[in-house]
């Protein structure tokens, strides 16, 4: 093998030199697509955050912090927070219960495996628009026994009145009920990730341990639910950052409502309806910080263990 | 061996047999995943005196097409927009992915091992960190509320899942087959047409699919960037089910009619899609 290739090069070292730089013409396009749209764009986001800019024309003069100052002892900012937290926690610690039970389930080898997966991942398909309208209906949280409707309706059939609540109108929590409609869209997504990770593990591992007389309970939770662990990881980064972002869900749930707020939604009111472009700005770069601080690690370790080969 | 077979048949069989109650939990599942779609479908069935919050579980009595003719009226328009906005960026993206994948991926050049994770961030970055940029540039080059300007945008923040997910397929194509070619005086060009290009085909169908789905599920991009008159659907939906004036069960008949056309792919599809769907995850 060495060898071989120790002989190819005079050859094609050549060729190489020529051309070197070929391929980088051919990219040439696309970094510089990327490098306008994505970090020209944020540097311009940024020095939009430092100004005071504020109506229709653009007003560049400095400010410095002051609007990302501003937002921290701003009340709607502090319920955006909370309601990111709680929506990601209900949201993220959701898809991946049951994303890692139904791929367990599925990794049995049970009749319909196909279909079921299959039907798991549909929502994936479905914008969060459509769904966000169609929960927002299911999710009516009209309580008294005449207008019992949606999920309050179904409950109320089956006997289990004592879940009938208001739903995405619940005072602080109310998000998580709007969490559930993303819960809904991605845990299919949630239970691909594990089960790719799940036939990963090879066969002889699962027939070693149960032949040194484990129990079916304990391959799993000593074998293979440590082995998940870079999927977990991964599921985390993904949906944690979706979940930061969470924009159309939630207008096409809630409409905009302040007890309903995120940062992507008082961006845009604040941005496209209020004009205040610098107050904007600056909760999108805050946005992008919080993402990036989750994804630049992950970028780095998954790059540098599969990128060369 | 015998005796390990006789002695592990009855646990085989005990397995066996506990492992159909495994689909009560599915099934329950099942239910759950199907239940906005059960509302959706039913809702629009129902004719307009059937119709109310109080029976919204209750199967149509009749096949009334009312709602779906309705929403249909009010969509037409839009999700005409979609299309014409959807396909090209799906074809357009794909081809830009697939030629930054073959560089990237076989005919790299000094730094260019740079260029993928750089690339890349693009992908997860949070739009409104770059919205009012790209509003005012989108203003400024005249493409603002346009269909062509929702393309343009669509294929440039779609330039790094796509190079990512033509990279990871031809990271496949033996490096020997390359420089082999190389040898034989192929340029680049050449190694592209004759080598890659030819085993593209399943690399392009997941990348299309997967533009095709982010795009026309894409509200953010389109409610900044486009008129009323140029909303693909998901922003005319939206716009139908803020109103007070238009019936839920219209509302619900307009879900379907959005949804359609992305189920449609994912049911003849899926299985491409998934791909696509993992390519999103890195190596998850």
């Amino acid at each position: 093998m060495i060898t071989e290739n120790a002989s190819l090069k005079p050859a094609a070292r050549r060729r190489l030199n020529l051309g070197k730089y070929a391929g980088f013409f051919l990219v040439l396009p696309s970094i510089i697509a990327v490098g306008i749209f994505v970090y020209g764009f944020i540097a311009w986001s940024v020095r939009v955050s430092l100004s005071q800019w504020k109506g229709l024309t653009p007003d560049y003069t400095f400010v410095g912090l002051k609007n990302y100052i501003n937002l921290f002892s701003d009340p709607r900012f502090m319920v955006d927070i909370r309601n990111t937290v709680i929506f990601t926690l209900v949201f993220v610690l959701g898809s991946l219960t049951i994303g890692l039970t139904l791929a367990i389930l599925l990794d049995q080898h049970l009749p319909g495996e196909a279909f079921f997966r299959s039907l798991f991942l549909f929502p994936m398909a479905i914008s969060f628009i459509v769904t966000g309208v169609v929960w927002r209906w299911m999710l009516n949280p009209a309580i008294t026994a005449d207008r019992l409707s949606g999920f309050n309706l179904l409950f109320h059939n089956l006997g289990l009145d004592f879940l009938i609540n208001q739903w995405h109108l619940t005072p602080i929590w109310g998000i998580a009920a709007v969490a559930l409609a993303a819960i809904w869209q991605m845990s299919g997504y949630t239970m691909a990730l594990y089960l790719g990770g799940l036939r990963a593990v090879p066969d002889e591992l699962r027939e070693a341990a149960r032949v040194d007389g484990a129990s079916e309970l304990q391959v799993y939770r000593r074998i293979i639910l440590p082995m998940l662990w870079p999927v977990t990881l991964s599921a985390v980064i993904i949906l944690g950052h979706i979940s930061l972002k969470v924009f159309d869900l939630i207008i096409a749930v809630a409409g905009k409502q302040l007890p309903l707020d995120v940062p992507a939604i008082y961006m845009w009111q604040t941005t496209f309806d209020g004009l205040f472009y610098g107050r904007g700005a600056s909760i999108g770069i805050l946005l992008l910080i919080s993402v990036a601080v989750l994804i630049i690690p992950y970028l780095y370790y998954s790059l540098r263990s599969g990128g060369e080969s | 061996m015998t005796s390990t077979t006789a002695a592990r048949s009855p646990k085989r069989r005990f397995r066996f047999q506990g492992r159909y109650l495994l689909l009560i939990p599915l099934l329950l599942m099942t239910i759950f995943y199907l239940l906005p779609l059960y509302i959706m479908l039913v809702t629009g069935f129902k004719s307009f005196a059937e119709v109310s919050l109080q029976t919204m579980w209750n199967l149509p009595g009749g096949f009334s097409l009312e709602n779906y003719i309705a929403a249909f009226e009010k969509l037409a328009p839009h999700l005409k927009n979609s299309l014409m906005m959807v396909i090209p960026a799906a074809i357009i993206s794909s081809m830009v992915g697939s030629v930054n994948g073959f560089v990237l991926a076989r005919w790299r050049f000094p730094g260019s091992n740079l260029v993928l994770p750089l690339l890349l961030f693009g992908m997860f970055i949070p739009y409104q960190s770059i919205l009012i940029p790209l509003a005012v540039f989108m203003k400024n080059i005249g493409l603002a509320g346009s269909i062509p300007g929702l393309i343009l945008v669509h294929v440039i923040y779609g330039i790094p899942i796509t190079t990512l997910t033509f990279y990871g397929y031809y990271m496949t194509v033996p490096k020997e087959l390359v420089e082999a070619a190389r040898i034989d005086g192929a340029g680049m060009f050449g190694a592209y047409r004759h080598i890659f290009l030819p085993v593209s085909a399943p690399a392009f169908v997941v990348v299309i699919i997967w533009q095709f789905t982010s795009a026309w599920n894409d509200f953010l991009f389109a409610v900044i960037l486009t008129g009323n008159e140029n909303w693909p659907v998901t922003v005319a939906l939206q716009n139908m089910a803020g109103s007070q004036i238009i019936a839920w069960n219209v509302q619900m008949a307009g879900s379907f009619l959005a949804a359609v056309p992305t189920l449609l792919v994912y049911i003849f599809l899926g299985r491409y899609f998934l791909r696509g769907l993992m390519a999103g995850a890195l190596k998850g």
